[in-house]
């Protein structure tokens, strides 16, 4: 069957803001009480709208997927803001501490309800799963092979171009010493850099239109998931604030700043 | 003492210094066994270590992205009995990890800068801005797994730890390239620096908008010092310099022992990638640029200036 429908499931995590102080709380676990789309997230997206605008014979449809604590779904609004198509949620306390091992374990389960779910108008449809290229608090890029394996999908990190083709995706990626120009088949999932592209901004009628969009929300006994079976692998003992860098000797360019470095270096032998 | 499994994605005819890190921290906690995914020719002249055990290698060499090299893992798990398995905190060898971490049902913990004897990672969090001890969840006896992030050690201790050695046995195991899936259509070779790798440098030079352009006197200072080159964001998205120089909350995460800020603001996430960096240096025209809140010495000025007086200087000390 050449022109499948392609069902493009993308990853949207719920983040502490970058740009705001992060900290960890008595409980050794991220603070999650504010948060935002993570902007490594929005690369995947605009990977999957791309593709769904550049399959004009092809009935493509993009799935905002989060897992996360309530206030996680404002991560899919904003999703479908931007031009998803539907959005997921999955949210469970006992996802709460959830490492690298049990994260995959639940999205695994997720993404699969998520596939079983959608019914397409021009056949059985494949599916793309896309992802950041790293959660930008865990930052470990670890997820996207996990689940991969556990799908039994294909899977290509660190994506900075996509195209479809009939039956498989061409992906450009940079590997530790070379570029990489691979062809992967479906299912697979895909990790994407920001180097993919420039992610658009949701227009006001982009943004009406979203209100109108489904929203669904599970748990992971709608999954068919015990709690048991997402119990982190991996536990945080301890956490401890790095002590904050302070300033240490500024000085104004006289002429002789150049000096001055070699010195300070010299003086610290780091030289 | 355990049985530590160490792997290599790639191995050429010498071991890097990142390498070498690793046999040293791998050393520590029990007989070294290493897996190599990627070769050419016999890989074991360049393991002549005293200490190293047996060197595992699949029936042909498995260059990234071929997922054998998770096969060629399990099977050398199985053939040591490894109770720790170590790589590099690379994409290739994560992804390779991650899948094997699935296969043995256990867990895994990246980009840590120690282990201990007693399993306990120390990792640094949140960019830079905390430090974590984790482990594997309470009874459960499965390996560990963990990818390490360079420049964890120093050198001179990685040169104490390191003896030559005799030259080990390379063991074939019964795995073949995987067929299907992912085909590699293309491959290039990323150009190669003279200079060291941006993620493993001891020093970094890193220039941003400041640099108007031209990074010439940037890499001048950067050979002069033996750095790697590092870039913001912003000067990367100007098309100054290329994206794989890009430190940050979307680039690349360095932690050298100097870091040298040139026309850099330091805005938060061009920090996030440079925290935890040993010393920092920062030269910026704007007093009011934030880095100066983090830097060890700061110099209000102009890098045009500042930095050819920096090479004459070095060049004449060691003349």
């Amino acid at each position: 069957m050449v022109n499948a429908p392609l069902h493009i499931i993308t990853l949207v995590k719920w983040v502490p803001d970058a740009q705001l102080e992060r900290r960890y709380n008595a409980e050794a676990r991220i603070d999650r009480s504010e948060g935002v789309l993570s902007e490594l997230d929005e690369y995947p997206l605009e990977a999957a709208l791309q593709l769904r605008e550049a399959a004009a014979d092809r009935e493509v449809r993009v799935t905002a997927l989060t897992m996360g604590p309530a206030g996680s779904s404002t991560a899919v609004k904003k999703a479908l803001q931007i031009g998803a198509d539907d959005g997921y949620q999955l949210t469970d306390d006992a996802l709460i501490g959830a490492d690298i091992w049990a994260t995959s374990v639940a999205l695994k389960a997720a993404v699969e309800a998520v596939a079983g779910a959608a019914e397409f108008e021009s056949g059985e449809p494949e599916y793309l799963v896309l992802t950041g290229m790293a959660s930008e608090e865990g930052e470990s890029g670890a997820v996207p092979a996990q689940l991969a394996e556990r799908l039994g999908a294909h899977v290509v990190t660190y994506a900075t171009g996509l195209e479809l083709e009939p039956e498989r995706l061409i992906v450009t990626r940079s590997g530790g010493t070379e570029s990489q120009k691979v062809a992967v088949r479906m299912p697979a999932v895909v990790s994407v850099t920001d180097q993919a592209n420039d992610p658009r901004y949701p227009n006001f009628k982009a943004i009406m239109a979203a209100k109108k969009k489904p929203l669904t929300r599970f748990s992971l006994a709608d999954l068919g998931l015990r709690a048991e079976e997402v119990t982190a692998k991996v536990r945080v003992l301890s956490t401890q604030a790095r002590p904050a860098r302070t300033a240490g000797e500024i000085i104004t360019d006289e002429g002789d700043a150049g000096l001055k470095i070699v010195e300070f270096l010299a003086k610290e032998r780091l030289l | 003492m355990s049985n530590v499994l160490v792997f290599f994605d790639v191995l050429g005819e010498t071991l890097s210094f990142t390498q070498r890190e690793l046999i040293a921290q791998a050393q520590s906690l029990g007989e070294v066994h290493i897996a190599i995914g990627a070769y050419q020719g016999d890989p074991t002249p360049a393991l002549a270590i005293s200490g190293v055990g047996e060197v595992y290698l699949a029936e042909a060499s498995l260059p990234a992205p071929e997922v054998a090299v998770v096969d060629l893992l399990e099977t050398a798990v199985a053939e040591c009995g490894a109770e720790v398995i170590l790589g590099s905190s690379t994409a290739d060898v994560t992804d390779a990890l991650a899948r094997l971490a699935v296969r043995l049902d256990t867990g895994i913990i990246c980009s840590i800068a120690a282990l201990t004897g007693e399993l306990l990672a120390t990792k640094s969090e949140l960019a830079g801005s905390y430090t974590t001890v984790s482990q594997l969840a309470p009874g459960l006896s499965r390996p560990l797994i963990a990818t390490f992030r360079p420049n964890s050690l120093d050198p001179q201790r990685v040169d104490a730890l390191l003896d030559a050695g005799d030259q080990p046995d390379g063991t074939v195991l019964p795995v073949r390239p995987s067929q299907g899936g992912v085909e590699v259509l293309h491959r290039e070779a990323l150009k190669v620096s003279a200079r060291p790798a941006l993620a493993e440098a001891r020093v970094v030079v890193a220039g941003g908008r400041g640099v108007d352009g031209d990074f010439t006197p940037l890499e001048e200072l950067a050979d002069e010092l033996g750095a790697g080159l590092g870039a913001s964001r912003a000067a990367t998205d100007a098309g100054w310099i290329e994206h794989a120089a890009q430190v940050g909350q979307t680039g690349v995460t360095v932690s050298p022992q100097l870091y040298i800020s040139a026309g850099i603001s330091g805005a938060v996430q061009q920090r996030s990638g440079m925290q935890t960096a040993g010393t920092i240096v920062a030269i910026n025209k704007d007093e009011d640029a934030p880095v100066f809140e983090i830097a060890d010495f700061g110099v209000v000025g102009d890098l045009h200036e500042v930095i050819p007086q920096m090479i004459e200087e070095l060049r004449r000390r060691k003349g």
